[in-house]
């Protein structure tokens, strides 16, 4: 089926399977590796992605139900070979290791950002009606909890996210 | 991934008349559990008729001062809603200890009531599963079985409902409205899901090609004082061992009303009744709160390795309704 997709700014018009994930779509059709496969299964987030403005798993999004969808990557993150403030807060940071499941927690940490300015409660937060939400590590934890890091580079991930916060890096 | 046709549906009408068509096709909205199922080859669907920008993305004020939430509106949508976090805290409680962020991003609140369970012997198609394949047996029953049902399960079916977020809507006597070939209908949220009995394949009394539209939450006047109690393996991104959704109102210092259901334990989200009928008129304290937990639990039926949940069913009750009267 054909789709078009505008993925990290550029549009694209491609012909897919219906069986073709949006994870697969920008790997295998559009050439864009920034979103990694890790589990394919939506347990790790190493293939998130800012759909529409909001983060998802991508290997759980079919492309074909999603035509006409503005995808952004890591990769799309940095604009004109200006890295992000975040992309620039994990190298700050040290906040990886081996580097497979880092794209995708800067994407998320980006998207979450922007839901914590939006008012957005957590699981953490003690009462889900006030009206702000202070970012504190924990929350920061809880938020992110849908990003797995097998190296365990968590502690320093908290505190790239943390400053890249307190900098305002959400778009 | 077996093959199949994606269909485009133009409005709710096309959607369901497609399907109705189909039998072995399926609706999909967010996909984040149908897709992966799919992957798995735990699911088949030879059409996917999807109806993810057909039903209503909105939340609206109904007249009663309830509200219409749409089948379109998504996890994290639901649960940042001002309305939702300060009349049904419960609800935006429910859903935040559900899945991550960007799993709550996709998922909408029409599918996430028809997810389907997480028994690993039903995603593990080597293994007989009675609800994937009717007839095969059932692996939970003498296997392993810490995650399973203690409560209305069948010898053909242990299985429980995993959605944090039909807990606190049966709490809160929300109604599922539905169009299906016949027409609407609306069902009390309590009465979607289905005990196991025979047709463990049967998750809910939704007949094939009725799609979810809506889910309206009735005015309760205390459902500000409510709250959701999950407890699982990890501290974040699981699913429950069990879990409570609680609304109480107390006067005079007794239980004046009180809704409860339980998660974790049953096919489908467990409405306490037997422990809400126990607690009216009964002092708001916590050697009422237990006895009321033990009346609904009396019930239980555990197997090998879930005999653990009946207390810890009765702990997170009593725990939660004192949190409620502000006990400290």
């Amino acid at each position: 089926m054909e789709i078009s997709l505008k993925a990290d700014g550029k549009e694209h018009r491609i012909a897919v399977d219906p069986r073709t994930t949006l994870l697969d779509a920008l790997r295998e059709h559009l050439g864009i590796y920034g979103a990694k496969k890790g589990c394919d299964h939506g347990q790790c987030g190493a293939c998130t992605i800012l759909l529409d403005g909001k983060r998802v798993n991508s290997c759980l999004a079919l492309a074909v139900a999603h035509d006409g969808a503005e995808i952004i990557t890591a990769e799309g993150l940095a604009a004109d070979g200006e890295l992000h403030a975040m992309q620039r807060s994990f190298i700050e940071h040290d906040a990886f290791q081996c580097g497979y499941c880092t794209p995708g927690q800067i994407v998320s940490a980006v998207g979450m950002l922007a839901e914590a300015e939006a008012g957005w409660p957590s699981h953490v937060t003690r009462d889900v009606s006030a009206e702000e939400t202070r970012l504190t590590d924990d929350e920061i934890r809880e938020r992110m909890s849908g990003n797995l890091c097998r190296c365990g580079a968590y502690a320093n991930i908290v505190s790239a996210v943390r400053e890249a916060a307190e900098g305002g890096a959400f778009r | 991934m077996k093959p199949f046709r994606f269909d485009r549906a133009g409005d709710i009408s096309g959607a369901v008349a497609t399907l109705a068509r189909e039998p072995a096709g399926e609706f999909l909205a967010g996909g984040t559990n149908l897709v992966d199922l799919m992957k798995l080859g735990v699911m088949e669907p030879d059409v996917l008729v999807d109806v993810r920008r057909l039903t209503s993305g909105e939340i609206e004020d109904l007249p009663d001062g309830g509200l219409r939430i749409g089948a379109a509106v998504t996890n994290s949508e639901l649960a940042a809603d001002r309305r939702v976090r300060s009349r049904y805290p419960v609800l935006s409680q429910a859903l935040l200890a559900g899945a991550s962020g960007q799993l709550r991003n996709l998922a909408t609140t029409g599918g996430n009531l028809l997810q389907r369970t997480r028994c690993v012997y039903f995603y593990d198609t080597t293994t007989p599963c009675n609800k994937r394949e009717p007839g095969t047996g059932c692996s939970a029953l003498e296997g392993c079985n810490k995650d399973h049902a203690i409560l209305g399960a069948s010898p053909h079916c242990v299985a429980t409902q995993p959605s944090d977020m039909a807990v606190a809507m049966t709490a809160l006597d929300a109604v599922v409205v539905v169009r299906g070939p016949g027409g609407e209908r609306r069902i009390p949220a309590a009465e979607l899901h289905r005990l196991p009995g025979d047709e463990p394949q049967r998750d809910t009394t939704l007949e094939h090609a009725e799609l979810i539209i809506a889910v309206e939450l009735p005015p309760l006047a205390f459902s500000s004082n409510s709250r959701y109690r999950k407890v699982r393996e990890r501290a974040s991104y699981a699913f429950a061992l069990v879990s409570v959704a609680a609304a109480l109102q107390v006067r005079d210092g007794a239980v004046h009303d009180v809704r409860i259901a339980l998660g974790g334990v049953a096919h489908k989200p467990w409405r306490a009744r037997k422990a809400e009928d126990a607690l009216r008129g009964r002092p708001a304290a916590e050697e009422s709160f237990r006895a009321a937990a033990e009346a609904e639990l009396a019930a239980a039926v555990p197997l090998r390795e879930n005999s653990y949940k009946v207390p810890l069913a009765g702990n997170i009750i009593t725990r939660t309704l004192l949190d409620l009267t502000g006990a400290p």
